[in-house]
Formats: structure tokens, sequence, C-alpha cells
């Protein structure tokens, strides 16, 4: 009878998973069937309202319209309302990224360390989510806050928007809730369900884990693409005419949640690799040093991998953009908010920089690395020249003088670097030399001993000497010598041939590495120099993300809701570049300091004091110990 | 505590370098269109066009694609007249305009009508258009501003204009937007309204592309003054280009409120 039991709970914990996905799925299908059926009754009541009365026109008649606010409408508290919300916002963006990500790495982690059987995954994977548990709190806090100051700075718009999204806020609220007690029982259940088929259940809360935090995420999305390309509403009067998925699935919504996942990963193995670093440079003893070595090593490699496809994501969100609308396209790309993306340049250069000098550094972990070291002086030469193309303006503003020895408003020789088919060779060269940084850095430590090795490494050089080309040949002939129709499509041949090499490097290697001799590493051998670069990575990436925020909202111009509801608050002007770079920074600040108070909380959970001393120097014993 | 302190250090550090990098590249504020009440009697033809040419550059944006980069026809390159006049010979042409002013119309309120080969949107075959309907949101052009524009457009190369200039309605005023600006009520007003500090080292400006202003008194008249600002051609400084543009729309009041304002600057020399 045992027996029975314990086979029928073992495969019963095979099927929570799917169990689970179809009760949340069924949740929130419910949550969205019950807003359509919630406002069908009051469509039909005003109908017949209408009808009544006679008026020819009931669409028009029976909707109401986006509201209207005069400068006067909004409530003034004595400082910027743009900026309060600014701040808040993005602090709760900041955390809500790092909370929703966490777990996604986390998860795949604990399973590399059931299939392995390697406790350091595992302690590693808990580590990471002791980080995760205080900044969920936090930003949960941030949430609140912000909701508040919308409602209480932005109240005209506030009341659309809850128009538009009826009860499906409550749903999100519902699925918070979900969240907050799957990631408790995640976290605090750890140990209680370390091994055999308890872990499968652990592995199946950190499943719908992020099931639900996705969908979290990809809820809040729907509200900000809403705001950018308003769907299933009236595009003369804004009035909500249509169910709320038609309100949803804008066309700026895919592209958003898929870049925002990619970059939450990004970033919130970013965040952990910092806090890595920190341990290491904090460390006592050798043991130490090895496993945050190695930890940080783990998140940085997370953080690059979800980086590189990154720009694709982001390629696909402005190429919707540009559909939606050329001229918020423009506005962004080649208006006022164009200088921006020469500030963009720098902070990608940075990451870039950094994550190739960490894994340069890193190679020195082990012996077989002598091998490949002869690369990095060429690899870095074409990250240094990619990063002077991308930061190169398109004209300045020159001087008469300057004018009167250039013969003209832009440098002859720099002014082309300036566009984007430069830029775009730049930027895939740099992604492919990081790539190559990378392939370096696992060969490192392994001696390969297929016999069709030298097949395998002349292909991944063939392959890689052709993507160059392509790029190159791609970015100068459709760049500088057809119009703007094949300058656009030429970045399609730059983005297959970047991921050709990523894709083909990966699958050839995992061929090549089978059977290979592995090469002792020696973990906690690294420089304190090189952790500094897992500081620069979140550092930058915070300052990234807060930038790249602004350019993506500001490109609503003086729209609360694009086309459909005007701001005419007092901030609804395009800032300076300085006034942004203000902002970008305090938040970036505020966000560091909160980083620094929850390292401090995870630290302070494993500190125990010592007791008192008596008067002879003993330690004070408690009577129930005795 | 001190890797605390190196660390935070870096990180700070780090932060405000990405901050100097916005310090130094061009500051620019882009305003939100400010809807402006015309006097309809008032206007003239060529006030008129004036506004058609504001219009064209600053609220309704045609400049943004209307350019030499290739998006869309530069129509300060074409000649838009004769140019629409092949348009509606084309054998691809549906629409229903049958006069270049029609046809300019009925491209800005349904641009799909007819799509220049090679600017349609990718994948219509050039059946569709990527230009908004300019007198839907974001643009939202009343009609007297797309009159205006074509105006413009018509005047530009030197053809005839045939819009007719808009007759008085009902209360006299009809609200269009930007239309022509207010005019400036200080000189500090007047600098900022016609972009002088962009160019002109003035006030709290610096600014190197034309002269220092901030001690204009201690080399021009106010005469002279005022001549260079009417004609900017006719008197130019050693080492600086004519880029000055001229300010047809500035007013007497604003160009005595400036002049008197600029020939007492003996401040600091360049």
């Amino acid at each position: 009878m045992i027996m029975d039991s314990r086979y029928w709970l073992q495969r019963s914990c095979r099927h929570v998973p799917l169990v689970l996905m179809i009760a949340i799925i069924g949740l929130c299908s419910a949550g969205f069937l019950s807003t359509a059926l919630a406002q069908a009754p009051e469509a039909e009541q005003l109908n017949i309202t209408v009808e009544a009365e006679g008026v020819a026109d009931e669409s028009s008649a029976t909707l109401l319209p986006a509201p209207t606010p005069q400068r006067s409408d909004y409530p003034n508290i004595g400082a910027s309302s743009r900026n309060i919300v600014w701040v808040i916002a993005q602090m709760h963006l900041f955390f809500g990224a790092l909370v929703l990500a966490v777990p996604i790495f986390v998860l795949v982690i604990e399973l590399i360390g059931f299939k392995t059987a390697d406790d350091r995954y595992d302690d590693m994977a808990h580590e990471f989510m002791k980080v995760s548990l205080t900044a969920y709190a936090i930003t949960a806090l941030f949430g609140g806050t912000l909701a508040l100051s919308l409602f209480l700075l932005y109240p005209d718009l506030m009341t659309y928007l809850m128009r538009a999204f009826g009860s499906q806020v409550l749903v999100y609220a519902g699925l918070f809730f979900l969240e907050s007690m799957l990631l408790y029982i995640y976290y605090y259940g750890w140990n209680a369900l370390r091994y055999g088929n308890r872990k499968w259940l652990h592995l199946t809360l950190g499943l719908l884990l992020n099931a639900v935090g996705t969908t979290l995420l990809f809820v809040a999305n729907s509200w900000t693409t809403f705001m950018m390309a308003p769907s299933g509403v009236d595009p003369v009067s804004g009035a909500i005419i249509g169910s709320i998925w038609e309100v949803m699935k804008g066309p700026l919504w895919n592209p958003l949640n898929l870049h925002r996942f990619i970059a939450n990963v990004a970033f919130g193995g970013a965040v952990v690799g910092a806090y890595a670093a920190f341990k290491f440079l904090s460390a006592k003893n050798p043991e130490e040093k090895a496993h945050y070595d190695w930890m940080g090593y783990s998140s940085n490699f997370i953080s690059i991998l979800a980086f590189l496809p990154l720009p694709f994501a982001g390629y696909w969100l402005m190429a919707e953009i540009y559909a939606y609308s050329q001229q918020m396209g423009i506005l962004a790309m080649g208006g006022i908010l164009a200088w921006l993306f020469v500030v963009q340049a720098v902070l990608i250069c940075t990451i870039l920089l950094a994550g190739n000098f960490y894994l340069w550094t890193g190679m020195a972990r082990s012996e077989g690395s002598e091998r490949y070291r002869w690369a990095i002086k060429y690899i870095a030469t074409v990250l240094i020249l990619g990063f002077l193309v991308w930061v190169t303006p398109h004209n300045v503003i020159y001087t008469a003088s300057e004018i009167t020895r250039l013969g003209g408003g832009n440098h002859p020789v720099l002014s082309p670097l300036g566009i984007m088919p430069a830029k775009n060779i730049a930027v895939f060269l740099m992604l492919i030399m990081t790539f190559l940084s990378f392939q370096l850095y696992r060969r490192a430590d392994k001696v390969i001993t297929v016999s069709w090795q030298d097949w395998g490494n002349a292909l991944m050089a063939c392959i890689y000497i052709v993507a160059i080309a392509n790029i190159i040949f791609a970015g100068i002939y459709y760049g500088y010598f057809t119009n703007t129709v094949y300058k656009v499509g030429s970045s399609v041949i730059q983005v297959m041939s970047t991921v050709v090499v990523i894709v083909s490097g990966v699958v050839i290697d995992t061929l090549m590495f089978k059977g290979a001799k592995n090469l002792h590493v020696s973990w906690g051998k690294v420089s304190n120099r090189s952790q500094y670069a897992l500081f620069a990575l979140p550092i930058t990436f915070t300052w990234l993300m807060a930038l790249m925020g602004y350019v993506r909202s500001s490109v609503r111009t003086h729209w609360h809701v694009y086309t459909v509801m005007q701001d005419n608050s007092p901030d609804n002007f395009i800032p300076t570049l300085q006034t942004v770079g203000n902002m970008v920074t305090l938040v970036t600040l505020l966000f560091l300091a909160f980083l620094l108070f929850i390292f401090w909380i995870a630290n302070l959970s494993g500190t125990r004091q010592l007791p008192p001393l008596t008067a002879d120097r003993n330690p004070v014993i408690a009577e129930s110990a005795t | 505590m001190t890797v605390l302190m190196k660390t935070l250090g870096f990180s700070v550090l780090l932060i405000l370098t990405f901050a100097g990098v916005t310090y130094v590249l061009p500051q620019m504020e882009g305003a939100a269109p400010e809807e402006e009440v015309v006097n309809v009697g008032e206007l003239t033809m060529e006030t008129f066009i004036v506004m058609g040419e504001q219009l064209y550059q600053g609220k309704g944006t045609c400049a943004l694609c209307h350019n030499e980069l290739g998006r869309a026809p530069d129509l300060l390159a074409l000649n838009v007249t004769s140019t629409s006049l092949e348009r509606l010979a084309d054998p691809r042409y549906q629409g229903d305009a049958s006069d270049v002013e029609a046809y300019l119309r009925e491209s800005m309120l349904q641009p799909s009508n007819f799509v220049v080969a090679g600017f349609g949107t990718k994948g219509s075959n050039d059946t569709e258009s990527p230009m908004p309907a300019i007198d839907k949101p974001p643009v939202q052009l009343s009609a007297l501003a797309i009159d205006a524009i074509i105006a413009y457009l018509q005047d530009k190369d030197g053809n005839p204009v045939t819009v007719p200039l808009p007759v008085e309605a009902g209360d006299s005023e009809v609200e269009v937007e930007p239309a022509v600006p207010a005019p400036a009520q200080s000189p500090e007003a007047v600098l900022a309204k016609f972009g002088c500090v962009a160019c002109h080292s003035v006030l709290e400006s610096v600014a190197t592309l034309g002269p220092n202003l901030k001690d204009i008194a201690n080399r021009q008249e106010a005469d002279q003054i005022r001549d260079s600002i009417v004609d900017p051609g006719a008197v130019v400084g050693e080492g600086y280009l004519v880029v000055m543009p001229e300010f047809p729309n500035m007013t007497i009041a604003e160009l005595e409120m400036i002049v008197e304002f600029l020939a007492m600057q003996t401040g600091e020399k360049s």
C-alpha cells in the first residue's frame, strides 16, 4: 500500500507542472472573460438609451471619448509631476526587472545542478534567490507608490486607462498575490524539497513562479504599449470600442514583451554578478574566492549570453515602431531624440568592452588559454574601432572658420561614419568579436580530441570570414550606393550573418567538445581588476535601461496616449539632454544605494552574534540549553 | 570597508562619466505645439505663404521625411507644380484630383491614393503610403493650415498660387495651429523666438557661429544693427559666412525692441 502511494506520488509529481499551468491559464482567461462580460451590458444599455432619444449615430453617441484635460486640471504639488513619476516608475522597473529575471536563470541553474548532481549549482541558485527576495519587497513598495503617484498627479489619464483596461488590473493584482506565494514557497522550501521527487516538485514551483512572473510582465507591458500605439479605440475620439484583448494586443506589445524579457535576464545576470564580485573582493579565504569567482563567471555568462540577441529584439521593436508610425520612428532615430543614441553607443560599447575584458582576464584561470592569447589584441582593436565609429555623429555645430576650412557643413571623412550603415557595420562586428572572445574562453580549458577538429576549425573560420565580409559589403554597398529602402533591408543581411556565426559557433563547439580533455581551471585565481568589469556591467545596464526607457516614453511627445489623449500638463515638452542625463544619473544612483542595502541585508541574514562573555570571559549559556 | 569604498567610488565615477557625455552634446528642448488664433481678416497672401512654410517645417512635420535622405520625395528639391502635373498624368493615378491644388490636398488627406514608385510601405508594392493623413492625429492640421502649405509649395518654385485666401468666417477668427507665433513682448523673448542664441553669444548663451553680440554696441550703431537684421548679407563680419536667415515675420515692434537692446550691449569681448 505504501509502495503504491509512493508510486502514485511519483507519477503525480510529474504531472504537477502541466496541471498547474492549466490552472494559471484558466485563471487568466477567466479574468479576461470577466472583463469582457462586465463591459458588454454597459454598452448595450447605453445603446438602448440612444435609440429612445432617436440619435442617428449610435457608435459615437454611446461611448465616452478620451478625456481632454486642460493645464489647470493637473494637480500642482509644487514639484514637477513628471520628474516624480519618472523616478518612481524607473525604480519600480529596475527592481521589477531584477525580480522577474533572477528566477528565470535560477531555475535553469537549479536544473543543471539537479541533472549533474553538483551541489555547487544548487547552492549558487539558492544564494541568487536570497538577493531576489529582498528586491521583491522593494519592487512592490515602489509599485504601490507609483500607482498612488499616478492617481494623484495624472487623474484624467488614470481614469482613461482604467476605463480601457477595466478589471484586467484586478487580474494583475491577483497574479501578484500568486507570484508572492510561489516566490516564498520556492525560496523557503528550497532545502525541504532538495532531492529526489521533491526536487521535481521544487522545480515545478520554479516553473510556475516564472510563468506567473512573465505573465505579470506582459500584462504591465500592455499598459505601456497602449499609451504608445493604442488599439481597440476609436482613432478620432479615443473612445474604447474594442474588447480587453483588442486593447492589449497593440502592434508594439509583442516586440516590447520580447525585448524586456531578454533585457531583464541580461540585467538580472549583471546585478548578481556584481554581488558575486563584491563577495569575491571581500573574501577572506581561497575557498570563498573560488566560490564567488565561479558565481561571478556564471552570472556574467548569463548576462552576456542574453545581451547578444538583445539588439535583434531592439531592431524588431524599432521596426514595428516605424511600421506603426513613421513619424514616431523618425523622431526617435533622426529627430530631437537622435543625440541620445550617441550616449547609447557609449553605454553599449562600455558593456561590450567590460564583458570582453572580463573574459580575457578570466582566461588566466586555465593554462590552456595561452593558445588563444594572441587573438586578444586583434579583437580589442576591432572593438575600439567599432566604438569610435559608433560614437561619431553625422554632423556637429561648427564654427564659421571650421565650416570654411571643411568647405561645407559636413566633415568629408567623419560625416559618412555618422550614418546608420557605418554604425551597423560597427555594431555587428563588435557583436561577432564578443562572441569570438566567448568562444575562445570556452575553448581555453579544453583540448579537443575529435578526429575532424581541423575541418571543424576551418569551417568555423570560413563562417567568420564570410559573415564579416557580408556585414561590411552589405553595409557599404547598400548603405552608401542605393536608396533608403535598400539601406534598411541591408541590416537584415547583417543580422542574419551575425546570427549564423553565433548559432553555428555554438553547434560546432558542442559537437567538437565531445570527448574533449578538460584542463584544470583554478577558480579564484583571477585578478581583482577583472571584478570591476562585473561592476561596470550592471551600472551601465542600469543607465542604459533608464535612458532607453526615456526614449521609448518620449516618442509619444505631447500625448499621454498617442494620437487620442493629449498631454496638456506643464511637463509636456521634451527636456534637454542635460536634464535627461541628470534624471537618469539620479535614478541610477538611487538604484545603486538600494542595491547596496539589499546586498547588506543578504549578508546580514548569515551573520550570527556571539553570546556575551561573563566576568570570567566565558560565554553566557542559556538555562534552557543546559 | 575598503572594498565597499573602492567599488562604490568606481561605480559612482562611471555613472558621472555617462552623465558627462550628455553635457557635451547639443542641448535642445522640444516644446509641444501650441494652439493659437489667427485673425483671418488680417492675413495677406504673403503671410499666408509664410504660415505654410512654418507649418511645413514645424507642426506639419513634412520636412521630417520629405528631405534629401530619400525617405520620401524631396519636395524642396522638386518643382512641386510640374511634378504634380506629371503624377496626374501617370497611368497609375486613380485619385479624384484634376488640378495641382486638388492633387496636393488629396496627397495630404489620402496619401495612399497615389504612391510614388519606391516610396510605398514595405511589402505593399507601392499601393500603400507610410505617410499619415495629416488632418488626423498626431499631426491633425486644420483645413486652413493645409491650404497654407499648398500655397507655400506652389509659391516656392515661383508658380502661381491657386489657393484662395481664407475668407473671414462668422466671428472673424479661425483657430489653427500653430500659425504665426504671437509677437514677443521683451528683447529676451525676441532673441529666443528667432533663435539668435543658437549662433550668437548673447545673454547667457555662448555660441561662435555668428559674431559675439555681448559687445556689439562697441562695434556698431543702432542703424547698422537694424540693417544687419533686416538684410543679413549687407555687412558680414570678417571670418564669418552668410548663414543668417532673414526674418520676414518679425514685427516692427520686435525689430525695434531688439535693436534698442543690442545697441546697449557693451559687455565682454570675445
